[in-house]
Parts: C-alpha cells; structure tokens; sequence
C-alpha cells in the first residue's frame, strides 16, 4: 500500500515551515513507506530520547534540524543527555566529548523541547490520555505510556521522536492501530508463590522473563490479584522491554485496557499460554547477575527508571540513621530532585553516603569510577542488562533492602529484612 | 536469491556475520569499535564492520538507530544488513545518514530461515536486492 500525504504533509515537506520542519518530514515519511503505512496521522505529545550522546553524528543531526529553523509542533519532553546539570554527580566523559553532549541538549532545547531530562517523564507530569496517539522514544517510557497509561505510541527511536514532534505527525502503523493492541499471549503467573509477587523483586524479574518469552508480542499478564503500584508497573516494562522488544504489556484487572482478561485478548482465543514456574523465575533471578564472584560489589545503583518520591520515601526508611560504606548512586529526574531539597532530603542523603545523579543516569554516561573488574549491585531489572555492555561493571542483582545493606556493609547481603 | 530492498544504498560484496540471537545495538554494539559488547550474546566481542550482518531479531533500546549512524559516519558500519523483517528503530539511522549526506550501506529483508545457508561465506549483494555466494 503505498504512502498517501495529505494537502498539509505534502505542504510541510515542501518547505512551507522552512527547511527543518521539511527534513523532519522527508525523515517521518520515508518510515512510513518503510513500514508499509498508508498514511500519517497528527500526535498529541512526543518523548525524546535523542538527546543523548552517542557521538558527533547525533549533535549535527539536531543541529542541522535547528538551523533550518526546526520547531516542534506539539509538547516535547527530553529523556536523559549524557551530563547532570543540576551538579549533583561528577562525569568522567573527556572535555571534547562533553563539549558535543552539551551542544547536543542545547540544539534540542533550541527546537523547543522541555528541559525534564528524565526517563520517567510520566511521573514528571507528561501524562497523554488514555486513547491518544504520541509519538514517544526511550523503551520504558513507552511501554509504560502505551500499557498503563493507554495512550497509543509505536517504539520511536532517536531522530524519528523528534522528527514527529517537529513535524506534528507519526506514521499510521503498529500500536496506533486498536487491532494490533490485542494480546495474543497469556503469561499466567497464578501458579506462583503470593509471597513471592508481593515481594519488591517480583516485578523486575518477571519483566525480565516476560520480555525474554514474548519478544515483540502484545500479552497479557494473568494471575495478579491486586494493583502492584505505579512503580512495580514501572520496573516491569523496563526490564521487559530492555530483555525483549515489548512496546506494550497489558495486566489483566490492572491496566486500562484489560479491565478483565478477555477485553486484553479483544474476546478472542489467545494464540499462547505461558504457565510461569517457580523454575522459570529463579532463573530468570540468576541471568540478571553476571559476576562470577558474589562475595565482592564496587558500587550500589539504583533508578532505572528514575527513582519516585516513593522510592526516595522507602531508601530513606531503609538507610535509617546509618551511613553507607560504598557509594549508592540514585539516578532520579529534576522533578524529584526539586521535591527532596524542599526539606533537607538531598543533604541528608548525600551526607549518609548516597550521590543522587540527575538529569542522566550511571549507565548511559561514565559516572561510575573506572575499576578493573568491578561489581555493581543494583535492583533495576534495566541497569542489570545494560550495566555490563555499557559500564564494564559486572552485576549482583539484588531487591532494594538488599542492595542498601550491602552498601552498608560494604559486601554483598542476601535476604536482608524486607 | 533475492531479497526485498528496506532502504536503498552501496552494493557490495563481504563476509557474512550470521548472529545467532537477537541484538540491541545500542549497549551491544559499541560505535567507536563496531564489536558486540553484550557479554550475554553469543557473538560478543565479534565485529560486525564490514560484514553482511544477517540479523535475526532486534530488540532493546530505542537507541539503536544512533548506534547505526554513528558506525555509518566513523566507516565502522556493517558492508549491508539482512533483517528478517523490518526494524524502524534501527532502520531509522541509515535513513538520517542519508539526510546528513553519508553513503549507506543496503538494508534488506529475508526470512531468517534462509540465513543458514550464508554461515561462512562470503556474499555479493546487487543494487536489485540480489544475494549471490560468491
């Protein structure tokens, strides 16, 4: 089917809003013809998760987008860069490499983008309605946009987030079609230990199992018997889709478009049943480690995604009035930084030995210290699979509890009080 | 055989780099050396720069396609790609590349079941879209 542009799109392409907005267009319809959309369709909002520093290429790109006058047409916000400008972290990226990721979030500022710099933009305020089509990057924000929010978004990757925004328009394909929302795969977990799912690691580590089973499918999670909260909703559509290509998950009794089982399914047979066994999670627990020596950790992380106020509420009850041997690096959002400096928060945490890094997190940017065969700690199901590749850190995967007394201690501490 | 065209680019004529599972470019591929950085793939620490990179699956990021342009601007990008089905996410950088005045590699789409068939060899791929052992 080939690629119809309305009078308008075909206007835009032109140049008629200058020669950014054109190239923002060229780039959303080339997708389109590549995707075998038949047609465009306007976008209430965009998440950008281009602004982060891979190299020079990237930095041109916006500013060349910048130069021709580029603008976005709807609200913008920006996931993570590669630099914490609140000050609260030190960065190890060379001068030069800096410089290029400064120029990089400045380019995207100047196309009139937000300046949220967080991978949590739905718990900074950036909530579409349930139905709408956005054009949103970074993977957990959307699935978290499309599964618990129920707006209507495809997986946008760098420049084509972007290339909506400026040019107002996604191509008509994928998840912004209602068919393609219906989940053809149950992952029933009804066989698992209660105590099991109501415990903090439940969520990351059946994100990670789920991701792994169901690739790029829609399913349904069945089994759950009440709403796990925001946050465990959160850490399960990152490790999901960090460990699968999952851009939506549905949670039968939980997630708007899965009010019961069958409406998940759209009344239709599902195509799968996965049964999850006990087996199955313990090793799905275990790949998300991949030190070989349990006994030694260089340094704790936590925050992928950003951490909540809640979460910020539950590590400062953990950490109680003590002080930390090892660094605990808490990646959060400005918006979080803003509400723990209104009390003496930050100052109390920085003084037990936590270093809150905003704006960027410990994976995507060298902020932790260059250590020859290093351990991290973490309780993200997303920092345990991208930690390796991107850090050279190998991981301990451990639930929040554990990971502050390990930080505590200074070593690895399994099954610390809940 | 012949494969359909995703995004048009240079013929060419390399060494076939079958992966045998999926990947995410970005934090599995590094765009400053072009080897695999996933410790938990099966290729990890394997090249894929200058091969016809046979590509079962991607998951991941949604960085992938910076992952891509950044190996197509520093000449460490794969000779062309074959993906069992198109990935727009990843697809995405040779189509900016191109915006940004680069020469990209082809980018096309064959069953994955046919990419046994190019395990150590070595491919030549035509501007039509055709696969040749050569």
């Amino acid at each position: 089917m080939a690629l119809v542009l309305s009078a308008e799109q075909q206007a835009i392409a032109n140049g008629v809003r200058g020669e950014g907005a054109a190239m923002a267009m060229r780039i959303v319809a080339a997708t389109a013809r590549l995707m075998g959309a038949p047609s465009l369709i306007p976008i209430a909002s965009a998440h950008i998760d281009g602004a982060l520093y891979h190299g020079d290429s990237g930095t041109l790109f916006a500013e060349k987008l910048a130069l021709g006058g580029g603008k976005v047409a709807v609200r913008a916000t920006l996931n993570v860069g590669s630099l914490d400008l609140t000050g609260c972290s030190n960065n190890r990226l060379p001068t030069r490499e800096r410089g290029m990721a400064r120029r990089m979030m400045d380019a995207y500022r100047t196309l009139g983008c937000e300046p949220s710099w967080t991978c949590a933009p739905y718990q900074a305020g950036h909530r579409p309605a349930l139905g709408s089509d956005v054009a949103w990057g970074e993977s957990n924000a959307v699935v978290f946009c499309n599964s618990v929010l129920g707006a209507h978004t495809n997986r946008y990757g760098d420049f084509l987030d972007i290339a909506c925004a400026i040019s107002g328009f996604a191509p008509y394909y994928g998840l912004h079609r209602p068919e393609n929302r219906r989940a053809t795969v149950v992952f029933d977990v009804s066989g698992l230990d209660p105590a099991f799912l109501g415990s903090e690691v439940a969520w990351p580590i059946l994100g990670s199992l789920y991701g792994r089973e169901i690739g790029d499918a829609v399913g349904v999670v069945a089994g759950i018997a009440a709403h796990p909260g925001e946050d465990a909703l959160k850490a399960f559509g990152a490790a999901s889709a960090s460990a699968g290509a999952v851009g939506l998950f549905h949670v039968a009794g939980v997630t708007p478009e899965a009010p019961v089982l069958a409406t998940a399914l759209h009344h239709q047979p599902p195509q799968a049943v996965i049964k999850v066994t006990a087996e199955m999670i313990a090793d799905s627990r275990r790949r998300l480690s991949t030190a070989h020596d349990m006994d030694r950790i260089d340094a704790v992380a936590i925050g992928s995604p950003h951490l909540s106020i809640a979460e910020f509420d539950r590590l400062e009850a953990l950490i109680g009035k003590r002080k930390l041997k090892l660094t605990l690096y808490a990646c959060t959002g400005r918006h979080t930084l803003a509400a723990l400096e209104k009390n003496g928060r930050r100052e109390a945490l920085e003084a037990a030995g936590v270093v809150i890094v905003a704006d960027t997190c410990v994976v995507v940017t060298p902020i932790l210290p260059d250590i020859a065969g290093a351990v991290l700690m973490t309780n993200s199901g997303k920092f345990a699979h991208y930690a390796p590749g991107n850090t050279g850190y190998g991981v301990i995967y451990g639930s929040m509890a554990e990971c502050v007394e390990s930080a505590v201690l200074g070593r690895p501490i399994f099954e610390a009080a809940a | 055989m012949k494969a359909e065209i995703l995004v048009a680019g240079q013929p060419t004529e390399a060494p076939a780099l079958v992966l045998t599972a999926p990947i995410s470019f970005w934090g599995g591929v590094n765009p400053k050396t072009g080897l695999i950085a996933d410790v938990r793939h099966p290729q990890h620490g394997v090249s894929i720069s200058g091969k016809v990179l046979c590509l079962p699956g991607t998951i991941g990021s949604s960085s992938a396609a910076a992952v891509l342009l950044e190996l197509v601007s520093a000449g460490l990008a794969p000779a062309a790609l074959v993906l069992h089905e198109p990935d727009a996410i990843l697809l995405l950088g040779l189509i900016v590349a191109q915006e940004m005045g680069h020469v990209t590699p082809m980018a096309l789409r064959l069953d994955r079941a046919k990419f046994g068939e190019f395990v150590d060899t070595k491919l030549a791929i035509g501007s039509d879209g055709s696969i040749t052992p050569s």
